[in-house]
Order: C-alpha cells, then sequence, then structure tokens
C-alpha cells in the first residue's frame, strides 16, 4: 500500500520500508563512499566545527596486514561507527589481461595461473576449458585427464579453504589457528609439489589435459592428507565453532541478505552464506561433478559466522569428493592425442621427423585456435570464475577477460560494514576472503 | 534468424547471445531481467580495432568497441550472453539500477577502454591511478618496454 505525501514539489509517493526492493534499499542507503582521493585531500583543508561535523575519513590499508595483501578502505567513521566505505583497489594491478594478448594460447596457462594465486588450478582448469571449447575438443579430453582435474581443484579447494581458516583466525587474533590453518594447507602443497612440480602457479591442467600423470603412491599420499586433515578439522570445531569469543566477535557482523547478495552479483560462500544454494559444481555440472555425491552449504544469516561455517564445512564436502574419485581414477592417456594441440613425447623427438616438427611447431607458434568467443564460468573457493575469450583464428587470445570473484565481492563491504564497528571490519573484510591478485589482475 | 524482443540473436558454441543495438539495450535488458534472469555475472568489453571483420547476424553492422554482458538465471540455470556494437563516441546507459553489482565492472570497462556509462554513480578509474593518460586494453595503446642497462661483472 502507497501513500501519497503532498509536498510543494507535488505528490510524493510513499511506500513502507518493507516493500522497497534490495535494489532501492542499496541506492538509498548509501553504504558506499562516492568520492575521490581529491575531495577527501580537499575536505581537509576545509574549516570545520567541532561541535556539528562529527565524522571523519580514515584510510585502512593498503598496507594493513589484515586487509590481505594491498586493498585500501577509504572509511567515513562516526566514533567508532563506520557509516559508508569505499574499496580502493588497483595496486596490483599488472595489466594480465593486456598480457594475454601477447601469450599464444599455449603459454596463457602460466599468465592465468598467477591471478588467484591461492586457487591456481582453478584458474588454469577454466582457461583450458574456455580453450577447449573454442577448440572444440571439449567432449574428448581422456577420462583420467578429467578425474585428475577434478581431484587437482577439490584439493585446491581445500588448501585455499584451510589458509582462509588460518588468515581469519589470524585477523580475529586466534593466532593458534593461524598455524594450524598453514599446517595442514602445507601438506596439500606437498602434493601439489610432488605431483605438479611447483607448490604454486603450476601451470599444470592445459588445454588438452594435463601436463604429467600422477606420481607413482599418489593414491596414498592422498589418503594421508585425508587421515590427517580429517581430525584437524575436528580440532578446530572445538577451538573455534563453539568457542563463546569467537562466536561472539563474528555471529551477527557483517550480514547481507540474499537480494542483496543477488543484486550485487556476490558468488560462492558470501552468497551461499545468505541461504541461496547456488553451487556451480551442482547447478551447471562441469567436468563429472554431476556424478559426484555432496552437498551444498548454506547458511541461514548472511553473516560473517555463516561464512566462516561454510567454507570449513566445504573442506568437508570436498574431501567426500576426493574419497570419490580415488575410487573411480581411470587410467589410461592424461591428454589428447591431438598432434596439434598435445606435444609430442620426447622420445617420439629422436625417431620421427613430423614429431619433432610438430613440436617445435607448438612451442614457438602454439596452437591455431578457431575465431569465436566463449565464456565458460566454474566455481572457485571465492565464487563464479568466468573465462571469456575471443580468438581471431591465430594462436594467441584477441582478447582474454577473467571474471574474478573477488573483484565482484569486494563491491558487499561497504553494504556489510554500514552501521558496524570499525573492529568489526575486520571481520568482514577476512570473511569475504578476497584475494588481491585476483581482484586487480 | 530467430529475433528475442526484436533483437537478432545467435550462438557460439552452442552459447546464446543476442545482440541488440544501443538504443534496444536498456530495454532488452529490463525485460531479460523480469524474465528471471537476476544476476549479472560478468560486464566487460571488447576492442575489435584489429579484427573488423568478425561475424555478426544480419542487420547487426560491427563497430570498434562491443560491449559483452553475461546475465545468469539462478532459478532457471541458464545464460545469456547481451553482445553490443559500440562506437568510439557512443555513451552506454548503465546497467546500475538493473544490476548493482555491475558498478565496479562498468568503472573497469571505462578504466581499460574509455567507453562512458550515462547514469553511473561514480565513473571513476578503478584499476589505474586517477590520473593516468589512456586506456590500457585498447589495441592502439602500446605495450610499455623499460630500457634495460647490463653492467659488467667484476670477477
Amino acid at each position: 500500500m502507497s501513500l501519497v505525501h503532498q509536498t510543494n514539489e507535488g505528490g510524493q509517493e510513499l511506500a513502507a520500508r518493507s516493500e522497497l526492493t534490495a535494489k532501492e534499499l542499496l541506492r538509498e542507503v548509501g553504504s558506499v563512499l562516492r568520492m575521490s582521493e581529491a575531495e577527501v585531500a580537499a575536505m581537509a583543508l576545509e574549516e570545520i566545527d567541532p561541535s556539528t561535523d562529527q565524522t571523519m575519513i580514515i584510510n585502512m590499508g593498503p598496507q594493513h596486514p589484515s586487509t590481505h595483501g594491498v586493498l585500501r578502505l577509504m572509511l567515513e567513521l562516526q566514533g567508532e561507527t563506520v557509516l559508508r566505505c569505499k574499496p580502493i583497489i588497483g595496486y596490483l594491478h599488472t595489466g594480465m589481461e593486456k598480457t594475454a594478448e601477447q601469450l599464444s594460447f599455449m603459454q596463457g596457462g602460466t599468465n592465468v595461473t598467477r591471478m588467484d594465486y591461492l586457487s591456481p588450478l582453478n584458474n588454469e582448469l577454466v582457461f583450458s576449458l574456455a580453450v577447449e571449447k573454442l577448440l572444440g575438443i571439449d567432449g574428448d579430453i581422456p577420462e583420467r585427464a578429467v578425474w585428475m582435474r577434478m581431484l587437482l581443484s577439490e584439493l585446491n579447494r581445500m588448501s585455499s579453504h584451510l589458509l582462509f581458516m588460518a588468515t581469519n583466525g589470524m585477523d580475529l587474533g586466534a593466532v593458534s589457528m593461524m598455524i594450524y590453518g598453514w599446517r595442514e594447507r602445507e601438506q596439500v602443497l606437498r602434493f601439489f609439489q610432488k605431483v605438479t612440480g611447483l607448490r604454486m602457479n603450476h601451470n599444470f591442467i592445459r588445454p588438452g589435459g594435463v601436463a604429467a600423470d600422477l606420481t607413482p603412491g599418489w593414491r596414498d599420499d592422498v589418503l594421508h592428507i585425508l587421515d590427517e586433515v580429517e581430525p584437524r578439522l575436528e580440532e578446530y570445531d572445538i577451538l573455534m565453532t563453539g568457542q563463546p569469543i569467537w562466536r561472539e566477535r563474528l555471529q551477527g557482523v557483517g550480514v547481507i541478505t540474499s537480494q542483496e547478495a543477488i543484486a550485487l552479483s556476490a558468488t560462492g560462500p558470501t552468497l551461499r552464506s545468505t541461504g541461496v544454494p547456488w553451487d556451480l559444481r551442482r547447478d551447471q555440472p562441469y567436468l563429472h561433478y554431476d556424478e559426484m555425491e555432496f552437498d551444498v552449504i548454506v547458511g541461514s544469516y548472511g553473516d560473517a559466522f555463516d561464512r566462516y561455517a561454510i567454507r570449513l564445512n566445504e573442506i568437508r564436502e570436498s574431501m567426500k569428493i576426493v574419497r570419490q574419485i580415488l575410487d573411480r581414477m581411470p587410467s589410461g592417456d592424461y591428454r589428447i592425442q591431438d598432434k596439434k594441440v598435445t606435444p609430442p613425447p620426447r622420445a617420439r623427438i629422436d625417431e620421427s621427423m613430423e614429431a619433432l616438427i610438430h613440436h617445435f611447431k607448438i612451442f614457438t607458434e602454439g596452437f591455431k585456435v578457431p575465431e569465436g568467443e566463449v565464456y565458460v564460468a566454474i566455481e572457485s573457493p571465492r565464487g563464479e570464475i568466468g573465462c571469456y575469450i575471443v580468438s581471431d583464428g591465430t594462436s594467441t587470445p584477441y582478447r582474454l577477460h577473467m571474471r574474478a570473484p573477488s573483484f565482484v565481492n569486494i563491491q558487499c563491504l561497504p553494504h556489510m560494514m554500514r552501521g558496524g564497528l570499525v573492529a568489526d571490519a575486520v571481520a568482514v573484510i577476512s570473511s569475504v576472503d578476497p584475494v588481491l591478485g585476483e581482484v586487480d589482475r | 534468424m530467430e529475433q528475442l524482443h526484436g533483437c537478432p540473436t545467435g550462438e557460439s558454441r552452442g552459447q546464446a547471445t543476442v545482440f541488440p543495438s544501443l538504443g534496444q539495450y536498456l530495454p532488452l535488458l529490463k525485460k531479460l531481467a523480469d524474465e528471471g534472469f537476476n544476476m549479472c555475472a560478468d560486464l566487460t568489453a571488447v576492442d575489435y580495432l584489429t579484427h573488423p571483420g568478425r561475424p555478426l547476424p544480419e542487420g547487426v553492422s560491427a563497430e570498434r568497441f562491443e560491449l559483452v554482458v553475461n546475465l545468469l538465471s539462478l532459478d532457471r540455470r541458464e545464460r545469456m550472453r547481451v553482445r553490443v556494437q559500440i562506437a568510439e563516441s557512443d555513451v552506454i546507459a548503465s546497467l546500475f539500477d538493473l544490476y548493482p553489482g555491475t558498478e565496479a565492472m562498468e568503472r573497469e570497462v571505462f578504466d581499460m577502454f574509455g567507453l562512458l556509462f550515462s547514469g553511473h554513480p561514480d565513473l571513476t578509474r578503478i584499476l589505474m591511478p586517477e590520473d593516468w593518460d589512456g586506456h590500457p586494453l585498447r589495441k592502439d595503446y602500446e605495450i610499455g618496454q623499460i630500457p634495460v642497462q647490463f653492467k659488467q661483472v667484476n670477477s
């Protein structure tokens, strides 16, 4: 029901607050401080009357230890309360999308893997899936490669969430949690080092399959990780989840509704914490996730505690998936036997002139990708990571764009922080878990 | 050729795409939002300066830039891509009122390509410094190089 209120500018329609849509509310409340640095600096020079001027603008970051890298927040404060805020990004911008236009599809993996440096394998996976779709070979990838990709991306989700446990604990003063989180993540990284040769920035998942087969004894290594991490998660529950100080610190902090989260295009744990069961692994399955048995964890309050609990339980779900992968890992090729995409094995080069030519061509020119454009999205630990590639028929992408989940998710920060305390701002940033390498690209 | 709300449609590798003109862009997006595309997953642009001959459906004339919007329907689990041809002097209607989440994405497109959006609340640079010249992802923006000096090492 709407009321009409007569003003000197004519009738104005009034509606109950509950009738406002999330979009109208977001606009009306105005949590975002839309002000440039120069404007803020000019304000500092103005004469102010301390009895009426109760707010101040301060900077948090980019060198603040709890802003997860080089995120800078301009906070408008009234006493200890945050009114408006503006996330300022770009301190880590290195033009990776421009660089991608210079690198061939063969080399592109080394570039994209450095964007979200906490889940590099998910970056490589989405890039490879997009290139394969452009090449039209997305149905021909050998089964072993597909299952290996799933195994690695789930382990990567575990390592990324374990690091979240560590940094979230550190930001809120639970320093012992920081050490435990890093300790468990180390187990996963050791496995990655064994299989891919590197702890981070692997360039292991490539268009056409994966770079190498699993190392002998990999099954025992994975089982060892699962056996180690599983009881440790129970310890986290004792240390954190049920602990009154931890709950006091997180519950009811940084609340966002599901309508707001959808309007702000938030994905991943940030969206799921509001009760929207949206997980691309279940809702738009890629690889063989449709054959996997797992639960999509959702929260109900949309606060920082829900986001913590979701990530903790997603580690358990990932372990469930990894166990199923262990049972079903097939044998066979680990990359497609298409000579235009996959370089020949080293031994063949000595025997065959053609193999030598293919090898030389692939590593100097790369392979040509038919003209077209494609958008592929997968579920990274932070949300929907999308890869939009335009090819003009040559061996380098004409345009490569990564839809980075953190870049979109940090738009929620002002709305989560409004009306909260400065001390809670730290908890809010931490609960969104942005990776600045991906935000700035 | 099939039409969607009067706009030519196409597909690329099995992904549905619709090609509105600049005037049809905002009305089409409003209709799509009403039809259940409740999230704007991604908004970006492409500079086709050195690749003008790309395939487009009939009735769509190629311009230098292209705005690419990827919509997502959480209920129907569908995606839809919207590609709009943009000339350098065009001003695009902002999607901020429809999808507040596009604020940062439109700022990025402005920063990287120099495309203008009308009705955007804060169209400023987002990744590059505020006083930066040029728009880096344009095809005529040179890739920088830093001269490197090698010194002789005394052994």
